[in-house]
């Protein structure tokens, strides 16, 4: 700690932070642009000057910029220092030189830093009386629109794009007063995490292009604090929306996991909540068609399916809420519970499961991964699985920047010396997977192998580090390997494996858990992160409930009543198996999707999207968090039946004549009873009685024109707004919107405003810290902790010879909801089949050719990718893509030629 | 057989003294004859690195780049010892400021006099890699520092073992792309690197993590080249060197540009006066019109006027008069040219060679050029003065990223000071249009003040 002086007051600030972020941390403003907390200092666009003194009795003083000063002991400056403050004024005055003042038509406008900033250093009138420089925009594809005239030249987007996330495709070009920021040529960023600039960037040169299309100013929209179902990371976003829309994903700050950025997976995926095909209203099946019911109409009718006599079973999903899934469990009762997870991706997800919870090593959050310094990804490509660890691998690696400045003296918040000291430095990153990732180009080593050249590797290390551990007999590259990588990790402070259920193989997941509990033995800051397949997916493993193969295997062609909950199960499970399955089945879906199984549905009953319900979900460190409902669609239009999965559950056990829950928190307490593997859920957010000063907190911002019609397209006149049972959120500007309010919880913040900082920024308003955790600490709740000790897993025999398919994982694509946004479709790839050199050559498959893929019950043909990268023998195919049915990893292939 | 040194038999002229334009630089064997690569054998087979580190402090050299920095606390920074590891040398030959052509006299007639500077003080500092940053338009100086590296290298000068020693030290010439703040020592060395040529934040300072983040020592080409000179004759020889003309030692290549009757280069005591460069050595002012204002060292320094022409050109003496001495080769203006075209050219070019990096240099340079433009037309209002001073305070020392717009602001201040009334009379209130003038107004905005002067042109012509 250390005692500044700041315009006569004494505070106790983080000694190693600069000026900037000290006074930021102390709420005091100072405007900036090229400073953010997760780029750190460059001292480019000299906005944030202060006057800095001597001593005590030094009057003259100098101005320095703040974020490129040390908040040393002792410091004495002044921000309200009238030299300081003209200062501050002329920059913005400069930096509007260029700038069109086009406001009106600007995306960024109400949310902007600029005009923020702008207001902040007082400049109001425009002295500069000549002509604009302005610039040619580039298409950058179908998520960022470009308005490079509206540049002020902070440099940011290249310092995050290229510096942070990797990128190589967006760079600055030009010099003096002409530089210009994007791409060589137009094209599509290739970055997965290009969304960011939308954030990084302090005005609307990269805007939201998904936003424009239906645009809304900020304080038009309706916010809530919602957790991203693309993967199991579980980042927090604050989805905008307006007149029963999803208009746009922000990010929502957390420190231990999204901090400042998502992938563009997350950001850009939410189209399906807006389909127009989504099931509004009951449908009730008559012939080849679906009748359209009210939802009353719709309850009493599966109310009946249900009382028919019949077996009852219920298949949950790992895209559903726990409360969804719990209160399916409870209907159907716990016998007739399936997880509606495929068997190798529940038996995987158990396994990742059981190494989190009964293994010695914790479950690294992104900050953990982030602040590793050795790591070794075994099977994973994350980029696919988990993407936003692919962002956080690149800061792990990037760690060595910090040290490297540490040793020479230089504050590690000094961006660009760091990397001029370290170069091309990096912490090392051992990556062994089947095929090659995006981050190879950061590693220290890579190996391509399949499942079984992987799990030996993982143990060969493992028994490096522990001559207890299984021995395994290996190659000598790969003892060499092995080897080496133990010799780093053991040498490593802040040691990482990382693994998951990608490759589909439980012996690498078993390696990588040998690997991370023989080097806890030397290290007890060793972590472990596993991806696991779906948002849900291991909330529901939680339920220890038997799998969809399972089901299958029960209905097995007979009669029953079978209740789907949000899932299609013809992503997990073969045609012919579910035909079969099926055959005599009924089956209601309750779903906010139109998929292959509503299409066999007797009754559909149309579920709340992520946007219009609460629900619970467990990320893959094992931490639930709650996400709260945006907007209500009845609020629109009355007759819309969508409401939350579990009440339309509850309604059918009203209408079946069992108790039944009527608010969000019962189903809570109902589930950590029935689960205690659940027990803590309800500690994930505040229940619905909370309060501040006794009122509830607002979702949209306020408008100091007064209220306006949150239904202004359909006609002024406004009912009441929708009142919240489930939450202490209100819909409307009514309620709390202050950040002042300590008590205030970071699960209870819907999006980021506070007086005068109406732009992402603001987020430093809410941070005990800026850049660091949240004021009332960050949210959500881990419902396990590692355990003390845990025996090695035994090596297993090697998999089965012969072609063997290989799921592979795409960022775009493999996703089930998101892959439904027509943005995220433009990026996704035509399906194909990925083959070794080799075994094309011995098959006589050309490169690109169409060619014939046949594993179970499918024959495919498919254009060929012969690569490499791939090992010998495996056969890799899109998870996910139109044109792909359902994979298992390790099935028997055949390939041949022609289509 | 002649030699070239017989021109200055006392030693009074060591940077210059084996140069005879007419007949070209010296080869190796020419340079050798006249004593050439003594100091390198005398450094690399007596001296300890300590030794000439010892001397070039002791002679109080000071950097000849312009910012007068005593070149020997420069070495002092940088890690010696077996564990030091990978150290370079770079040479600033980045030539680029206006008005400015004294390395290139050293680099195209003497290359082997720099290359043996630079064998010497990268001995010095340990240094294994030398880089010549060199100006791309310097082709002549490219081609000729290669030959010279060539020969040195195959007379054992250079490369691997020098003069049969431990010590090894690899030479290169890599020629700029035409920035000309690739001068700053830092963007030179993100330049060498392949990056964009931005000057880096300092600390850490390129002796503690320059180069590919290694100690790295950057040094002009008229500072290296008084290295051997100080290696063979000793710090106070070259203290003498200034014939007691001013606190510094050595001898400094002076020049002068500008409407002068023989501009020129020429290497004199330090301290030499303004005056004797402008009336002994280029000859008075040409056509015989009177001095109005001189630039002393660069397009970066700040105008001083005819009263201050009899000043010792060092570096202390002319700081005290309010401006600096920079490269020392004076511009000078003749009483018929118009400070206000002249601020406008330099600021033009300042502008045009900002790196973009930092908001006052990147969008206060432009804004002063386009100032400027309107008042050399006559289109200027009232507080465009106003706003040229503001900008000469905003865009000053401790402002900006680097030194490249206060460099810039220093004859525009300087020419507010001492001719204000030019300035005002560029105002559209003021300018009293000829006959035939076709436009005077600005060519766009109708503001308040535009129609002023369209208002003064009625009353004019009526």
């Amino acid at each position: 700690m250390a005692k500044i002086h700041v315009d006569g007051n004494t505070y106790e600030v983080n000694g190693a932070d600069n000026l900037l972020q000290a006074c930021l941390s102390l709420g005091l403003d100072i405007p900036y642009f090229c400073w953010h907390p997760a780029l750190d200092s460059v001292g480019a666009c000299r906005q944030c000057a202060v006057k800095q003194y001597k001593d005590a009795d030094d009057k003259n003083g100098r101005l320095v910029m703040s974020c490129m000063t040390p908040a040393s002991d002792n410091t004495y400056i002044s921000i309200a220092d009238d030299e300081a403050k003209e200062f501050r004024e002329t920059i913005v005055s400069l930096l509007m030189t260029n700038h069109p003042h086009d406001c009106p038509v600007c995306e960024e406008g109400g949310h902007c830093h600029l005009q923020d900033m702008t207001v902040m250093t007082g400049h109001h009138s425009r002295d500069y009386r000549f002509t604009k420089r302005t610039h040619q925009n580039q298409y950058l594809g179908p998520f960022i629109g470009h308005e490079m005239n509206r540049c002020i030249s902070c440099y940011r987007c290249v310092r995050y794009y290229r510096d942070y996330a990797g990128g190589k495709d967006l760079g600055v070009f030009g010099s003096a007063a002409n530089v210009y920021f994007g791409r060589e040529t137009e094209g599509v960023l290739e970055s997965e995490f290009s969304g960011n600039l939308t954030e990084v960037c302090p005005t609307g040169v990269f805007t939201d292009k998904t936003h424009s299309e239906r645009y809304t100013r900020k304080w038009d929209m309706q916010f809530a604090p919602a957790i991203c179902t693309g993967c199991a990371v579980g980042c927090n976003i604050s989805p905008g929306e307006r007149y029963g829309e999803v208009r746009r994903i922000e990010n929502r700050y957390h420190s231990e996991l999204n901090g400042y950025f998502l992938c563009d997976r997350g950001r850009f995926g939410y189209g399906h909540a807006n389909l127009k095909n989504r099931p509004t209203h009951a449908l009730v099946r008559e012939g080849d068609s679906f009748v359209t019911k009210h939802r009353g109409e719709g309850v009493n009718l599966g109310a009946q399916l249900l009382k028919s006599g019949k077996t009852v079973i219920g298949i949950g999903s790992p895209r559903a809420s726990l409360e969804a899934n719990h209160a399916l469990r409870s209907l159907v009762g716990a016998g007739n519970f399936y997880s509606g997870a495929s068997a190798q991706d529940a038996s995987l997800t158990a396994l990742c499961l059981k190494v989190l919870r009964e293994g010695p090593v914790p479950a690294a959050t992104i900050k953990r991964i982030d602040q590793a310094d050795a790591v070794l990804v075994l099977g994973e490509d994350t980029l696919g699985t988990a993407a936003r660890v692919a962002l956080a691998l690149r800061q792990a690696a990037r760690g060595k920047l910090q040290t490297m400045s540490t040793e020479k003296k230089v504050p590690d918040w000094q961006a660009a010396s760091a990397a001029d000291i370290a170069q091309h430095e990096l912490n090392p990153l051992f990556i062994a997977t089947p095929m090659a990732t995006k981050l190879d180009e950061i590693a220290a080593a890579t190996l391509r192998a399949d499942a079984d050249g992987l799990a030996a590797l993982g143990n060969a290390v493992a028994h490096a580090l522990d001559a207890s551990a299984p021995a395994v007999s290996a190659d000598a590259d790969t003892a060499a390997l092995a080897q080496r990588i133990a010799d780093t990790l053991k040498a490593a402070k802040k040691p990482l494996i990382v693994s998951g259920t990608g490759c589909g193989s439980a012996a690498v997941i078993e390696a990588a858990a040998n690997v991370a509990y023989a080097l806890a033995k030397l290290n007890a800051e060793t972590a472990i992160s596993l991806a696991v397949p779906e948002a849900n997916s291991l909330g529901l493993a939680m339920f220890g409930a038997p799998d969809l193969d399972a089901a299958l295997a029960r209905l097995n062609g007979q009669e029953a009543v079978v209740l789907v909950l949000e899932n299609d199960l013809s992503r997990r499970a073969s045609a012919s198996a579910l035909d079969a399955a099926f055959a005599q089945s009924t089956v209601i879906a309750i779903d906010h999707q139109q998929t292959a199984t509503t299409a066999t549905a007797a009754l559909v009953l149309p579920a709340a999207s992520f946007a219009e319900g609460d629900g619970t979900w467990v990320n893959f460190e094992g931490r639930a968090q709650r996400s709260f409902q945006t907007y209500d669609p009845a609020y629109y239009d009355r007759h819309v039946a969508t409401q939350e999965s579990w009440r339309w559950i509850a309604q059918l056990r009203t209408a079946l004549g069992q108790p039944a829950w009527s608010k969000l928190d019962e189903v809570i307490a109902d589930a950590e009873a029935a689960i205690p593997a659940l027990k803590g859920i309800a500690q994930a957010a505040p229940n619905a009685e909370f309060r501040i000063d006794g009122a509830k907190l607002a979702r949209a911002p306020q408008r100091q024109s007064g209220r306006t019609a949150a239904r202004a397209n359909i006609f002024v006149h406004e009912p009441k707004a929708t009142q919240d049972p489930d939450s202490p959120l209100a819909f409307s500007m009514e309620g709390i919107n202050s950040t002042h309010a300590v008590e205030r919880p970071a699960a209870l913040i819907p999006f980021a405003w506070s007086p005068g900082w109406n732009s992402p920024s603001a987020w430093n308003k809410f941070q005990a810290e800026v850049g660091g955790a949240m004021k009332g600490g960050d949210s959500g709740v881990h419902l396990f902790r590692h355990n003390g000790a845990a025996p090695y897993f035994p090596l297993r025999a090697a998999g089965q010879d012969g072609l063997r398919l290989l799921p592979l994982h795409q960022h775009f694509g493999s996703e089930e909801l998101s892959a439904k946004a027509a943005p995220i479709q433009e990026r996704t790839a035509q399906a194909y089949v990925a083959i070794n050199v080799a075994d094309a050559q011995r098959l006589g498959i050309e490169h690109q050719s169409q060619t014939r893929v046949e594993f179970g019950d499918y024959s495919l043909s498919l254009p060929a990718k012969v690569r490499v990268d791939l090992p010998a023998g495996s056969v890799g195919l899109p998870a996910g893509l139109a044109g792909i049915p359902p994979l298992v990893a390790g099935a028997a292939v055949r390939l041949g030629k022609g289509g | 057989m002649s030699l070239r040194s017989a021109t200055d038999p006392n030693y009074q002229k060591p940077l210059t003294r084996l140069i005879d334009v007419a007949a070209g630089p010296l080869g190796l064997a020419g340079y050798e004859a006249e004593g050439g690569y003594r100091a390198l054998k005398t450094a690399v087979k007596e001296l300890q690195p300590q030794d000439i580190q010892a001397r070039v402090k002791d002679a109080n050299l000071r950097g000849r780049g312009g910012a007068g920095f005593p070149t020997g606390i420069k070495w002092s920074l940088i890690p010696m010892g077996p564990d030091a590891g990978a150290k370079y040398l770079v040479c600033n030959a980045d030539e680029m400021e206006p008005g400015t052509f004294k390395d290139r006299l050293l680099m195209e007639q003497a290359p082997h006099q720099l290359v043996e500077a630079m064998a010497t003080a990268a001995y010095a500092i340990g240094a294994q890699t030398g880089y010549i940053f060199l100006r791309g338009e310097y082709v002549v100086a490219a081609e000729r520092l290669n030959r010279a590296i060539d020969e040195a290298k195959a007379a054992g000068y250079l490369g691997k073992n020098i003069l049969g020693g431990a010590w090894s030290f690899e030479l290169y010439v890599h020629t700029g792309a035409g920035r000309y703040i690739c001068g700053e020592e830092t963007a030179l060395i993100n330049s060498l690197e392949g990056r964009r040529a931005n000057p880096r934040a300092k600390p850490p300072f390129p002796q503690i993590a320059g180069l590919w983040g290694r100690p790295t020592i950057v040094n002009n080409v008229e500072t290296l080249c008084n290295i051997p000179h100080i290696v063979l004759n000793g710090a106070d020889w070259f203290k003498g060197l200034n014939q007691g003309k001013s606190k510094d030692g050595g001898t400094k290549l002076y020049g002068c540009s500008g409407r002068a009757n023989k501009p020129g280069v020429w290497e004199l005591p330090i301290g030499t006066s303004a005056r004797e460069l402008l009336e002994v050595h280029a000859g008075g002012m040409r056509g015989g019109k009177k001095l109005k204002a001189w630039l002393p060292g660069g397009a970066s320094t700040d105008f001083l006027l005819p009263e201050h022409l009899d000043l010792a050109m060092d570096f202390d003496t002319i700081a005290k008069a309010g401006s600096r001495m920079g490269t020392g080769l004076i511009t000078v203006v003749a009483e018929d040219q118009s400070m206000v075209s002249a601020v406008r050219n330099l600021e033009e070019f300042f502008a045009r060679e900002s790196c973009g990096w930092c908001t006052p240099c990147r969008d206060g340079l432009p804004w002063s050029v386009k100032l400027l433009r309107a008042i050399e037309r006559g289109e200027g209002v009232p507080e465009d003065i106003d706003h040229l001073a503001k900008l000469t305070r905003w865009l000053g020392p401790g402002k900006t990223f680097c030194a490249h717009a206060p460099g810039a602001m220093e004859p525009l201040q300087s020419a507010l000071k001492y001719f204000r009334a030019e300035f005002e009379a560029g105002l559209a209130v003021n300018h009293i249009p000829k006959e035939g003038d076709a436009c005077i107004l600005p060519d766009h905005g109708e503001g308040p003040k535009a129609a002023y002067a369209k208002e003064r042109m009625k009353w004019v012509n009526a």
